[in-house]
């Protein structure tokens, strides 16, 4: 093999100095492109910390949306929303789901009447595609992006009296979502609530043809509204108890109903509801058929990232779910990896701490 | 000779080996760059580097089993006999190394993938099957695996970037113009002493 004469000690010094400059640049781009030179940037796992309480996270349980109860039934679809949207569960047919029904706080053993937001995890599988959705009961998001909600999330942290004053100074959207949340009824159970999407998301057609579309599930059942006291009569875990008794009784629907956006209409702000008189396609039917605790559930283990979606389907300029899509997975990480954490087939109503791998 | 991608003499690798070596350690920077850039960010190109990062990956998946067979079929130009046996040593190990984490890294990353129940979907809507069932345990464990692996990828990948450089500026022994990304015929075998 051809040995070129060795460089001078002097020249091998000046080499030796270029490969360990080499090896320092490599080691510090990739440092800086992984964040660890960037306190400041916004990061999941940040954003996730931020949703924990005082006493830190429950461990084993999602990081928001913590208590939740599964089912599984079939989406309907009646064909309608095929005009908006080639996705193979908008055809007609039937077609599995697995979801989960869940309150909006990072305790799982919150009280119900404590929670504002509800929350509906769902997925539809057709043809070995899915349609994941985590959907919620306002009408409207409290802030406009994800940065105004980890903002939010801090605000409510601080200690410093004027936080959340400075923060609402800097983000007029948020006094309405405290309006909605000061004044709507509590419903009695989670087979009157109304589940919305917020997000827009692109629906393209078979022609190709792409429209901006929020969705929102519908509830056939008569809504029972309630005051905030006189649903904490109810008990601290009423809504899963009811809704199990419910559904064993008789399935429970929902209508699927999708709105399809006016040029103009803030597609990338969820804080902002459209104007009323829009388009809407009602595309089917979701039918609970049957409710199975979290523990044990189809639904414990599945992340409802948003956008993971069906060909037909996809996100829209709203940058919530991507940043919600890099939560989930992160929340989805430490609690698969907390599993010893989490009471597994404990039996109902098992102190959490027995748990079994 | 050295334009004939089946042959090789005994300093070289053949071209075949040349090109797949400097085409995938780009590639595979670029998943390294892309993976820990993609879990640092909930901006909006969250989403198109996720889908790069599992397509490239399982494209490298590929290409590194192709890789290993071509490395069955041709083999490699000896180290030189100057070279002390621990290098040798250290040199065939890096390389074991380097061939596992190529395959390993993206199986895994598929197997974690599969275990959290997550449908598999490259880009162009390729969809993969799961390879694991679904597993909270196993999802735990392939995560830290892929993690932990990426680090460790990008150390040995430093290490034996050094390796290299250190073979062609000091050691001057043909080690890195037996890989170098020019054909053999075009750069001189010899650099001229000081
Ligand atoms: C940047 C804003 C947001 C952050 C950081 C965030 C964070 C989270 C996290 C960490 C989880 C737990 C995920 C898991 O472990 O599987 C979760 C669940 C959930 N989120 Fe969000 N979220 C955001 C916005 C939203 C929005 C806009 C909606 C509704 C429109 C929503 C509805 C839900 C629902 C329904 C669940 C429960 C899903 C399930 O049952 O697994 N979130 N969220
Ligand atoms: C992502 C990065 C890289 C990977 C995964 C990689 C992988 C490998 C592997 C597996 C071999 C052994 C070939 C075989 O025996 O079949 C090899 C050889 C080699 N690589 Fe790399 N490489 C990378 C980057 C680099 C870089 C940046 C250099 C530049 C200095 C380099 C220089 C060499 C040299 C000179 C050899 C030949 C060693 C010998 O003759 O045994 N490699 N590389
Ligand atoms: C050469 C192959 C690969 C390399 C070098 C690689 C490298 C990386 C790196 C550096 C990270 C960031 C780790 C961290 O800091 O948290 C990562 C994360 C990830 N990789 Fe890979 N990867 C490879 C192949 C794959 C493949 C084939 C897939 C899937 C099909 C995949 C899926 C993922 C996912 C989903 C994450 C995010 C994990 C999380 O949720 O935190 N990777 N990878």
């Amino acid at each position: 093999m051809a040995q070129s004469p060795r460089p001078t000690s002097r020249a091998a010094i000046g080499s030796l100095v270029l490969i360990a400059g080499v090896v320092a640049v490599g080691a510090g781009a990739f440092a800086y492109t992984g964040g660890f030179l960037s306190p400041e940037r916004l990061t999941p796992p940040k954003l996730v910390a931020a949703l924990a309480p005082p006493g830190g996270p429950a461990l084993g349980h999602r990081r928001n949306h913590a208590k939740g109860i599964c089912f599984t039934g079939v989406f309907r679809s009646n064909g309608q929303g095929a005009a908006l949207s080639r996705a193979p569960m908008l055809a007609v047919g039937d077609y599995p789901v697995v979801g989960r029904f869940n309150l909006g706080t990072p305790d799982p053993s919150a009280p119900d009447a404590t929670v504002r937001v509800r929350g509906l995890g769902l997925q539809i599988t057709a043809g070995g595609q899915v349609w994941r959705a985590a959907m919620i009961d306002p009408p409207f998001f409290p802030v406009a992006t994800p940065d105004a909600f980890y903002a939010l999330l801090e605000a409510g942290h601080s200690k410093q009296p004027d936080a959340m004053k400075n923060f609402v100074a800097a983000h007029p959207e948020l006094p309405a979502f405290g309006a909605w949340a000061g004044s709507a009824p509590y419903m009695a159970s989670y087979a009157e609530d109304q589940f919305n999407s917020l997000n827009a998301f692109i629906f393209t057609d078979a022609a190709g043809a792409a429209h901006a579309v929020r969705w929102s599930y519908k509830p056939e059942a008569q809504p029972q509204p309630l005051s905030k006291d006189d649903f904490a009569k109810l008990g601290p875990d009423h809504l899963e108890t009811e809704i199990a008794e419910r559904v064993a009784g008789a399935p429970q629907r929902w209508t699927l109903v999708l709105t399809v956006a006016e040029p103009g209409d803030p597609t990338a702000d969820p804080s902002k509801a459209w104007p009323e008189g829009r388009r809407t396609v009602e595309a089917g039917t979701l039918v609970v058929e049957k409710v199975e605790d979290e523990r044990d559930g189809p639904c414990r283990d599945i992340n409802f990232d948003p956008t993971l979606l069906p060909d037909g389907i996809s996100v829209s300029d709203d940058p919530f779910p991507a940043a919600r899509s890099a939560a989930y997975a992160r929340s989805y990480n430490l609690r698969t990896a907390e599993w010893k954490d989490y009471p597994y087939q404990a039996p109902a109503g098992a102190a959490p701490q027995a748990k079994q791998p | 000779m050295n334009g004939d991608p089946m042959s090789s003499d005994s300093a070289h690798f053949t071209v075949l080996q040349r090109a797949l070596h400097w085409l995938m350690a780009i590639g595979i920077l670029a998943m390294l760059f892309i993976g820990v850039g993609m879990v640092s960010t909930v901006a909006p190109k969250y989403l198109p580097l996720v889908e790069t990062h599992k397509t490239l990956g399982i494209a490298i998946l590929v290409l590194a089993l192709f890789r290993l067979a071509v490395r069955f079929i041709y083999g490699s130009p000896p180290l030189p006999a100057s070279m002390p046996a621990p290098m040798k040593l250290a040199a065939h190990l890096s390389h074991y190394g380097l061939y596992a984490l190529m395959i390993g890294m993206p199986l895994i990353g598929w197997a974690m993938l599969s275990a959290g129940a997550y449908p598999v979907v490259l880009y162009g809507g390729i969809r993969l099957p799961a390879i694991l069932p679904q597993s909270d345990q196993l999802h735990a464990l392939l995560w830290q695996a892929h993690v932990y692996l990426a680090f460790a990828f990008f150390a040995l990948i430093l290490m034996h970037l050094a390796a290299g450089l250190f073979h062609a500026l000091i050691r001057r022994d043909g080690v890195f113009e037996s890989m170098s990304p020019l054909p053999a015929g075009t750069r001189p075998e010899t650099t001229p002493a000081e």
